[in-house]
């Protein structure tokens, strides 16, 4: 107590606590949301892989998406999505769902690939659907156009992805997520099973060809370069107009001050 | 006014503060040095241009923290352009403020008013004028000049009237007519209901008829989005459920307020939103607007199959697509 | 004389026997300039006109303004063999293809993007000064229109290219066209040369964009200039400075060096945000077709307030005996702006009407110090920036985890509720800044010096502002309000009848000002206080 009293007033004293306090609310709140750790079965578990991801999905899926995955209020019926819609949403992080908010959101995964594809074979036992993919059998490099899937993507894509896949807004707090940084298999097995907001889009449609051009188109904008200089979001006019308004004329009111201030 | 109240009396213009090169020549060489800097240092811009013009390879690319990966020789002769600017014109504003003259002028202000004398000669001249024309006394050269005048500039409005041709009835036309097939956009592939599964959207056009080509023009008024829900979720008159076909429905994919393309569909609300304008569209009441400026619901095409299995048109579309106009009929 | 003096004497010998240009020199060299960082503003908006035309010129020399159909062939790999039309593809050309090309393009966008922004900044700073009075109502006007034709020629410059994202606006240009009532179609099949989007359009707004804009460009900004050089900048007010003077300094060299100077760097500027900051990627949008939309698709800034307004409109349309008008397109998109610029135009006048005030005013108003006008500039400001705001607002919702559904009903409600409460807010804010004024010109400044008197009382030093700075914030007029005179001393009444009453109500609230102190005040104050 008297080494409190003592250093009360130090000038230390306050930067000091505020980062104290700061560390004590990140880490209450990083505890606090933590997702479920990925603890797994314990050593007994050698059933079959359908058996292993039961036990998953009773441990973490079942509260919101009911004992037997057929939909309990919150959480939809998962009967019949198959595999594809598994490892989508489960690979990419957005299942488990954080906080119950209109949109699953892309975060680190809790489960890892072992898990997900257990999970991915319970549920496609129970109905058929759409197999997973893995990235290795999706030929996008060598079988994909470039030139075709940018026309494909600014067809059926753009409109909610935004013309260089960075996202957009959909209605009520909705968005459709930016598409780069996502592996190859993920964008396929959105595109065949339509995840949350995301329509479908059939194989008849665009085809498994057709669809790998889209990746292939996908992954070109994502390494390409930004050739004119700072990319500012590629989003378009807004970052434009706000960029020519802060620094633009920031920097030239800013020398305008200094042309007219008298010199020493 | 203020000439009850007297106001403060005008201290006139403050002592001038002299330089430090106005009174120091080391401090005025000092100043004609760094103008000198300055400019040199424009030079060195230009120097920066030329050598990226010209010697940098146009396919590399170097990483510079926040902007990026981006293109070398672009970047060399940008900030080297923007060198030999910038610096010119450091240079001379510091030459301004350093060495020019800074003392503060006064130069009078004179009443823009012209003089009286100046006001009425010219109101004498411009009368001697008019009435030499003599317009007053001869209202016919007037009149007859006034009707010359204005007829002349018919021909100018009228030479434009082949700036397009008149709209007749094309508006309320589309390519669609009773029994046109639905074909994928691109790729011009019939579609069978099967190739739709529940949640599924579709970019369908008319299918050409062989060795036409397809216009954007015809893009602009034929695009349609095929969407298929499953039946029980419509809630739709008799008639317009007829123009669906086992859950799949048909919308002109053109906004019905100005035009945009709206195929952005949130399957799990069943809406179509457009992105121009947020106005948001609900697909099983017939694309109803549900908010948004858009004032009328997206024209849905009536669609069967025909005998070999594909989707086809039942009919045209029963209203105009697209943005309103003044003849259109709701 | 030294030879250099020889050469020039001839030179100017030889202009001056053909031309008689030395009297005009001779008195226009030493013209006095008054110097402050916001006289600037305009010159920003010349000189990126200057270097639009300059960059455009260059980027002419590549570009092709057609809509006929080509297959790309150049060197960006993600556009191979697409269609798309020649003046897209030529655009693509100059950006990967043309060395500088691509820096060029960015250059003129960016200093587009810059001779709006400066030209806003120019008109408030001019409005809230109240620069715009008599003698210089035609020039406000002339700037009026300078403004809305930089936007439009912005519009059709990088609708030029025939992207997706700029042949989106194009389609909505052409809604609002074939919305007009009675004559839209007309107009629309004329402007375009049949159905939309037909193969004439790029061609045609190619030679409004680089020919006939330009030249009125040219003209209004050349009659605008004369008209500032003719009737004498104005000035701010402060010790030394009256109607009836100008203080600064002269053309030749201070001005010809900081303005030419200031013109180097506005082009430094320009071309450094050319080489760093990416803009308009449009090999990224793709070639136009009316099947595709990108997501957050917006006009240029300028444009923004626009697309803002007719976003947020209620889904007005009617069909009355057999026709259609759509109020949700027409009020938006013509109405609105039209009385807004047109109310911009008559500003000066209904200011003049409102205050009574024909004189010539060349001292600059404090904007506190004339709080009606301050607070009807804000008012407009709010406005126009929820405009804007609602014009980006799928951006912003993705962006700040907001729904566009929320952003449009606050801008819905907000357009309307929040300028009158920045007008009320302003106005008192005005009224409290000329209160602090009066009081430092009868107590002095507070020091934060604090004493302690023989009698035990705590007081704080003020000092006394200088004679400069009490004249400073004494100058301005504080005109009476017109007063109302309803009938003449024969008993006639007010012929003008209920425009005297707006009259006197409108200049009634425009006179509620705090009193400056008067001479006999301070003089009062200087007696008694130590």
């Amino acid at each position: 107590m008297k080494f409190i009293s003592k250093y009360r007033k130090h000038r230390f004293a306050r930067p000091l606590l505020l980062l104290f306090s700061l560390c004590a609310l990140g880490f209450t709140f990083s505890v606090a949301t933590a997702a479920p750790s990925s603890n797994s079965m314990a050593a007994d578990a050698r059933s079959t892989l359908i058996q292993e991801g039961q036990q998953i999905f009773l441990k973490g899926c079942s509260s919101c998406h009911g004992l037997n995955a057929e939909g309990a209020g919150v959480g939809p019926s998962l009967i019949g999505v198959g595999a594809a819609s598994v490892d989508f949403q489960v690979a990419t992080g957005r299942m488990p769902m954080q906080d119950m908010s209109q949109q699953a959101m892309r975060k680190a995964p809790v489960y890892d690939e072992q898990e997900v594809a257990a999970l991915a074979a319970y549920v496609a036992s129970l109905a058929p659907g759409p197999r997973a993919y893995t990235n290795e059998e999706i030929k996008w490099e060598r079988d994909g156009n470039t030139a075709e899937g940018g026309e494909l993507f600014r067809n059926n894509c753009a409109m909610c992805h935004n013309f260089a896949g960075q996202g957009g807004a959909l209605t009520q707090g909705k968005y459709a997520p930016t598409v780069m940084g996502v592996e190859p298999r993920h964008i396929y097995e959105a595109m065949i099973t339509g995840p949350q907001a995301m329509p479908v889009f059939s194989d008849k449609t665009i085809t498994p060809a057709e669809k790998l051009s889209i990746i292939k188109w996908i992954k070109s904008a994502e390494s390409e370069p930004s050739l004119g200089g700072a990319p500012l979001g590629r989003v378009g006019p807004v970052t434009e107009g706000l960029l020519v308004w802060t620094l633009g004329l920031g920097l030239l009111i800013g020398i305008a001050v200094w042309l007219t201030a008298k010199s020493r | 006014m203020s000439k009850e109240l007297e106001p403060l009396s005008d201290p006139g213009l403050p002592e001038h503060i002299h330089r430090k090169a106005d009174i120091d020549p080391i401090a005025a060489k000092r100043a004609e040095r760094q103008v000198a800097i300055l400019f040199s240092l424009s030079a060195v811009g230009t120097l920066l241009f030329i050598y990226s013009f010209f010697f940098v390879n146009e396919d590399l690319f170097i990483f510079i923290p926040i902007m990026g990966s981006t293109n070398a020789q672009q970047l060399g002769i940008g900030i080297g352009m923007a060198a030999s600017l910038l610096f010119i014109g450091f240079g001379a504003v510091h030459w301004a403020k350093t060495l020019m003259p800074d003392q503060e002028v006064i130069a009078e202000r004179h009443e823009l008013k012209s003089e009286q004398s100046d006001r009425d000669a010219f109101v004498q001249t411009a009368k001697a004028g008019a009435e030499s024309a003599g317009l007053g006394r001869r209202p016919l050269i007037k009149r007859s000049l006034a009707a010359a005048a204005g007829l002349a500039g018919l021909p100018a409005v009228l030479l434009l009237r082949d700036l397009g041709p008149l709209p007749g009835n094309s508006l309320n036309e589309t390519s669609w007519k009773s029994g046109t097939r639905l074909v994928t956009d691109p790729g011009d592939r019939p579609i069978r209901p099967s190739d739709l599964e529940v949640g599924a959207v579709a970019q369908v056009m008319p299918e050409l008829a062989p060795g036409k080509k397809r216009t954007l023009e015809d893009i602009a008024k034929d695009a349609v989005l095929l969407i298929r829900l499953r039946p029980s979720e419509f809630q739709l008159d008799a008639e317009r459920f007829s123009w669906t076909y086992e859950g799949i429905i048909a919308f002109s994919k053109i906004c019905s307020h100005m035009g945009c393309a709206v195929a952005l569909y949130e399957q799990s609300t069943k809406h179509l939103l457009c992105p121009c304008h947020q106005s948001t569209f609900d697909v099983t009441r017939a694309a109803k607007v549900i908010f948004g400026p858009a004032a009328r619901p997206l024209p849905q095409l009536a669609i069967t199959v025909d005998a070999d299995g594909f989707l086809i048109a039942k009919q045209p579309f029963t209203e105009a697509v697209g943005p309103s106009f003044w003849e259109r009929k709701s | 004389m030294t030879a250099r003096e020889r050469i020039a004497g001839n030179v100017a010998n030889y202009v001056d026997e053909r031309t008689g240009a030395a009297a005009w020199l001779k008195k226009n060299l030493n013209k006095v300039f008054p110097d402050h960082w916001s006289f600037m503003l305009g010159e920003i908006a010349l000189y990126s006109f200057i270097i639009l035309l300059l960059s455009g010129t260059f980027l002419t020399f590549w570009f092709d303004p057609s809509m006929r159909h080509v297959v790309y062939e150049g060197s960006y790999q993600p556009l191979k063999d697409v269609e798309m039309s020649a003046a897209y593809a030529s655009t693509l050309h100059i950006s990967f293809d043309v060395r500088g090309g691509l820096l060029m393009r960015q250059i003129h966008h960016w200093a587009a993007l810059i001779f709006a922004a400066s030209i806003v900044v120019h008109l408030l700073r001019v409005f809230f000064t109240g620069a715009f009075r008599k003698p210089r109502e035609f020039n406000w006007i002339l700037g009026v229109a300078l403004l809305t034709l930089a936007i439009v020629e912005g519009f059709l410059g990088y609708s030029l290219p025939d992207d997706l994202l700029s042949g989106t606006g194009i389609r909505i240009a052409h809604a609002i066209i074939q919305s007009i009532p009675v004559v839209g179609t007309y107009l629309s099949f004329f402007a375009f040369g049949g159905a939309f989007p037909g193969e004439v359009f790029i061609p045609r707004i190619y030679i409004v964009h680089v020919l006939l804009l330009p030249g009125i460009f040219l003209a209004l900004i050349t009659v605008h200039l004369m008209l500032v050089w003719y009737q004498k900048h104005t000035q701010y007010p402060g010790p030394g400075r009256t109607e009836k003077n100008v203080v600064g300094y002269p053309l030749m060299p201070v001005y010809m060096a900081k303005a030419g100077g200031f013109f180097f760097i506005v082009f430094g500027i320009t071309a450094f945000l050319g080489a760093v900051a990416s803009i308009n990627p449009l090999w990224l949008y793709g070639p136009y077709t009316p099947g595709q939309i990108s997501a957050g698709s917006q006009p240029d800034w300028y444009m923004g307030w626009l697309d803002g307004l007719v976003r947020m409109s209620p889904p007005l349309e009617t069909y009355l005996f057999g026709k259609t008008i759509s109020w949700n397109i027409l009020i938006p998109g013509l109405i609105i702006p039209g009385i807004i610029f047109t109310g911009m135009a008559l500003y000066p006048f209904i200011e003049s009407w409102i205050t009574g005030d024909k004189r010539e005013h060349h001292l600059l108003d404090r904007p506190r110090n004339v709080p009606n006008r301050t607070a009807l500039g804000a008012m407009s400001l709010t406005f126009m920036v929820i405009a804007m705001i609602n014009g980006g607002n799928d951006i912003i919702a993705t962006h700040f985890d907001l729904t566009i559904n929320q952003i449009m009903w606050f801008s819905r409600i907000g357009i309307i509720v929040l300028p009158p409460l920045a007008f009320v807010i302003t106005k008192r804010i005005c009224l409290s800044l000329q209160r602090k004024d009066r009081e430092l010109v009868l107590h002095g400044r507070e020091t934060g010096r604090l004493v302690m008197l023989p009698h035990g009382e705590f007081i704080e030093v003020h000092e006394e502002l200088s004679p400069a700075k009490k004249f400073a914030l004494t100058q301005h007029e504080q005109p009476a309000a017109i007063e109302l005179v309803k009938e003449d001393a024969q008993g006639v009444l007010n012929p003008k009848g209920i425009r005297a009453k707006i009259q006197a109500r409108l200049s009634s609230a425009n006179a509620e000002n705090i009193a400056k102190p008067t001479a006999a005040e301070v003089k009062e104050l200087e007696s008694g206080h130590h």
